[in-house]
């Protein structure tokens, strides 16, 4: 294991996009980590005097304020440093989540074929059949807003791809000799399905999950902004999107702020995503 | 009515490898030098590593970027292949030397018919209408053996047995009438009646048409049926170059040696007795041993086979050739 | 010398199914006969389409037989429960890239064996009984923590073949253990096969296209040809005298080096018939040199003739040139 993440590593490096991602990937968590260090002021704290204020290196800024304040009088920049643990934390949830459901669907299916195959992909062509925004949507909806519903929602309608890649994965790998001769030996479905064919199946799984995370983090940020998602007095990026919707002409930094951030985060996350898709494709070929 | 004239003249062909991973260029065939007249089949024997493929390929001009190709001379049909252009190469490629690989299978684009794959190899050498091609390929077929050549036409690569296939292919590299045909362990994958057939109607093509052809295997069964003179490849280096029944009588290299001996047919022993063998693994392209690149597995290696290259003397590249029959 | 295994009238059908058509039959194996017994090597030759895959596959239960009879160990096959069966019976596959798992150490895949069926073991004893075999089959104890990929082609079957003898099997099959490996390997391999064989007793079942190798490492062969079996007797016997049509023409093709020249060999001509559609008389007709009007309409049944079993109704009157 250690080796294959070496090598990865070593043709990760050749991918500057991918550099860039990881670079900015790790600045992120730890301004998560040490917001409450960073952060120059409390999130949930009003200054009822500094309203709508412009970022402090723009005409009619306060310096205490780096990035201004919002409609209520607090401080942007702290809002937007906890926004990011938020961030960061709804994309592992919805990670998490997906990636341990789906797997074990998509190792279901794929090995076990027939009925139980039939019925795992119906389902995940019932979950693909709408747009994936809609159908977190309708999920809130149902749950009711709030943020961990929205991860739930968010989760629900990432599985499907998980569930295919795994699939796929898996039926390749079933029809090897390494696994024949592990039924020579004795060795039970379970054992076949989780210790010699899922550690196969590694490279397209550490893709998508990290697509995955940019994908969950921009669908609860969609969430948010339609008011489905974070609810206040969150911080979240998209929740803030939300609340500046009205002041995107008298006070531009409200919107574009938050916007930037989850635009880099996102980035940063598919730009690592497409370089481990890289990286983990032709290394395949030549390990096989 | 045989002409006897050089087709192919190779001098100290060297080729190389870049790679990342490695500061210096991976060296992988070195100082190999051959020739071939036209109408004569020479043999090629060799394992894995031994550089017999990557030297087609080099004949065939389609070795990859980042290859370096240098030799004193490569000279086909009085070209010197060294200095073609590209647009120049697609004519000699297929046209005047074509090549077959080991697996029909993965050759042939399985997305179209064979109709379309050799008449469009047809019509990239021959200026020649479209319905002409196709008479052209019918015929070829039939000369190949294929029963109902006609109806073979539309058939798709994954519709053919993989003798059938192999055919294909060679009626498609034989379609501009090259004058050198490269078989690339042309039999490898098929079984053993259906090899004795392929290799039997290239040896006919050799003999009707006149062409040379370069025959690459690892076995040496093969080599000696079907052609009259062998070399041997081992570890990028040409070891061993004879008549074939001479080689076959009384391979001088150490490791010609081992390997017609090592072959559980060779002579007649009792059976479930023990095989003499060589020891150890052919080395990594990029861990070359120094001097003889056989001597560590060489049972008979002496202090002077160590330090440096060993020439190649009447065919012979090693320092104490064996003196013994194989036994 | 006892016998291990003795099969009786195997079958395999596949039942192959297209959209839109009816049911069709494929006939992996038919009516296919033969024992083992201890310490010996039969070996099983023929070619693509004769049915030595699926015999492994069904003898390994790792696919079902259709019908028939399969003894082991003098009982019935079916009743072995799985640890008793992979104790008794095992394999080492073909293909060296692929039969090991890529993400698993040499070790893990060698003490695999032991983990799932001998869990009450220490781990200190599966230590040493995973080192003992992999001296045993020439690998150095430093290479236990290394992946596949750091292993050469024959070192990979080394590592099949250690994992094999395990549960200390008392029938081993081998499915071209041979075929992907350089020649110059390849008698490494063969020379270790028989010195396990001697060391632990084993009766091995050959699979391979290779007939030298089968000639020198059989005892007894099994032709095979479309799923049944043609010709079944000592190496010597049909090695020296080949009476079927179709063994004749294998032991022609094979390229040898100290082959004299003789007068024209047959060339085997035309096509393997399809095994959805196998001819009503003898599978090899279309295609046998000797054929006659009565071969078309029955199966030849085995009968023995000069010391060993044939399956050709013109067998008492071809005599080999």
């Amino acid at each position: 294991m250690k080796q294959f993440f070496n090598e990865l590593y070593f043709e990760l490096k050749k991918n500057r996009g991918a550099m860039i991602g990881i670079v900015i990937i790790i600045l992120s968590v730890i301004i998560a980590l040490l917001a409450p260090v960073i952060a120059p002021h409390n999130p949930t704290e009003v200054f009822s005097e500094s309203l709508r204020l412009p970022p402090s290196f723009i005409e009619g800024g306060k310096t205490g304020f780096f990035f201004g304040t919002d409609d209520i009088g607090r401080d942007i920049l702290s809002r937007l440093i906890y926004g990011s643990r938020i961030s960061l934390a709804v994309g592992f949830s919805v990670v998490i989540l997906a990636l341990f459901t789906g797997t074990l669907l998509g190792v279901f299916a794929g090995f076990y074929g027939g009925l139980v195959d039939r019925v795992i992909m119906r389902l995940t062509d019932l979950i693909m059949s709408l747009p994936s925004i809609l159908f977190a949507i309708v999920i809130v909806a149902v749950l009711g807003p709030g943020i961990t519903n929205a991860i739930i929602a968010v989760a629900v309608v990432a599985v499907p791809n998980f569930i295919r890649i795994i699939r796929a994965q898996v039926l390749v790998e079933k029809n090897k000799q390494y696994v024949s001769a592990a039924k020579l030996f004795g060795a039970g479905n379970f054992r076949i399905m989780f210790v010699e064919i899922l550690p196969n199946c590694m490279a397209p799984l550490i893709v998508q999950a990290s697509l995955g995370f940019s994908d969950g983090i921009l669908n609860v940020a969609a969430l948010g902004f339609l008011g489905l998602g974070a609810q206040a007095p969150m911080s979240e990026w998209g929740t803030m999107l939300s609340d500046a919707r009205s002041f995107i002409e008298s006070s531009p930094w409200m919107v574009t702020l938050p916007g930037l951030c989850i635009l880099i985060t996102v980035l940063s996350f598919n730009l690592l995503g497409d370089g481990l898709r890289d990286a983990l494709d032709p290394r395949l070929k030549k390990q096989n | 009515m045989m002409t006897s004239e050089t087709l192919l003249e190779v001098q100290n062909l060297n080729i190389f490898f870049k790679s990342d991973k490695n500061p210096e260029p991976i060296h992988a065939v070195r100082d190999l030098s051959f020739s071939l007249k036209q109408g004569e089949m020479l043999g090629v024997v060799g394992e894995s590593g031994s550089g017999k493929s990557i030297t087609n390929l080099a004949l065939m001009g389609i070795l990859g970027d980042n290859s370096i190709v240098k030799a004193d001379k490569l000279h086909f049909n009085n070209r010197d292949l060294l200095t073609l252009k590209e647009q120049e190469w697609q004519k000699v490629r297929g046209g005047e030397i074509s090549m077959i690989f080991q697996d029909p299978m993965t050759a042939l684009n399985p997305f179209l018919t064979v109709e379309f794959q050799i008449v469009e190899t047809i019509l990239a050498h021959k200026k020649i209408s479209k319905k002409e091609a196709r008479e052209l390929a019918i015929d070829l077929l039939a000369q190949v053996g294929i029963t109902s050549p006609t109806e073979r036409l539309k058939a798709y690569p994954f519709e053919l047995s993989g003798g059938m296939a192999q055919r294909v292919m060679i009626a498609m590299a034989i379609s501009t009438g090259p004058k050198l045909l490269i078989a690339d362990e042309p039999t490898t994958a098929l079984d053993v009646t259906i090899q004795k057939q392929i290799l039997t109607l290239i040896k006919s093509l050799q003999e009707k048409n006149n062409m040379s052809v370069i025959l690459v295997t690892h076995d040496l069964g093969v080599v000696s049926e079907f052609s009259e003179r062998v070399q041997v490849m081992y570890a990028g280096e040409l070891v061993e170059t004879a008549m074939t029944k001479n080689l076959i009588k009384h391979p001088f290299h150490p490791y010609s040696y081992g390997l017609l001996s090592s072959r559980p047919g060779a002579v007649v022993r009792p059976a479930k007795s023990v095989l003499p063998s060589i020891p150890g693994i052919v080395p990594a392209f990029h861990q070359r041993p120094s001097g003889c690149q056989f001597h560590p597995r060489c049972p008979h290696v002496q202090n002077d086979c160590i330090p440096s290259p060993i020439a190649l003397e009447k065919g012979i590249r090693c320092l104490h050739p064996m003196k013994e029959e194989v036994v | 010398m006892s016998e291990l295994l003795r099969v009786s009238g195997l079958d395999k059908v596949y039942d192959i199914k297209k959209m839109f058509k009816p049911t069709m039959k494929l006939k992996a194996l038919s009516n296919v006969n033969f024992h083992l017994n201890s310490r010996e090597t039969l070996g099983i030759v023929g070619e693509s389409g004769c049915g030595k895959s699926t015999l492994a596959k069904v003898l390994t239960k790792l696919e079902q037989k259709t019908s028939g009879s399969i003894e082991l160990l003098g009982k019935n096959f079916d009743t072995f429960n799985p640890k008793e069966f992979h104790s008794a019976i095992q394999m080492v596959f073909q293909d060296p890239y692929q039969s090991l798992n890529p993400r698993k150490k040499a070790f893990d895949i060698i003490s695999d064996p032991l983990t799932i069926n001998t869990p009450e073991k220490s781990a200190a004893e599966v230590r040493e009984q995973v080192f003992a075999m992999m001296k045993k089959v020439g690998l150095r104890e430093e290479f236990a923590k290394r992946y596949p990929h750091h292993f050469s082609g024959g070192q990979r079957q080394r590592l099949g073949i250690a994992r094999s003898l395990m549960l200390h099997p008392q029938i081993l099959i081998l499915d071209e253990p041979v075929s992907a490996l350089d020649v110059s390997i390849q008698a490494q391999v063969l020379n270790l096969l028989l010195e396990l064989q001697k060391e632990f007793n084993l009766a091995y079942l050959f699979i391979s296209h290779d007939l030298s190798v089968i000639q020198h490492m059989s005892d007894r062969i099994l032709v095979m040809y479309l799923g049944r079996v043609v010709e079944y007797g000592s190496r010597d016997e049909i090695f020296n005298n080949p009476l079927h049509p179709y063994t004749q023409i294998l032991l022609e093709s094979a390229p040898k080096t100290n082959r004299e020249k003789k007068e024209a060999d047959h060339i085997l001509n035309g096509e393997l018939p399809s095994a959805l559609n196998l001819p009503r008389g003898c599978a090899f007709e279309p295609r046998c040199p000797y054929a006659t009007l009565g071969c078309k309409e029955v199966v030849p049944d085995l009968i023995q003739k000069q010391g060993r079993w044939v399956a050709c109704h013109e067998a008492p009157s071809i005599a080999r040139n």
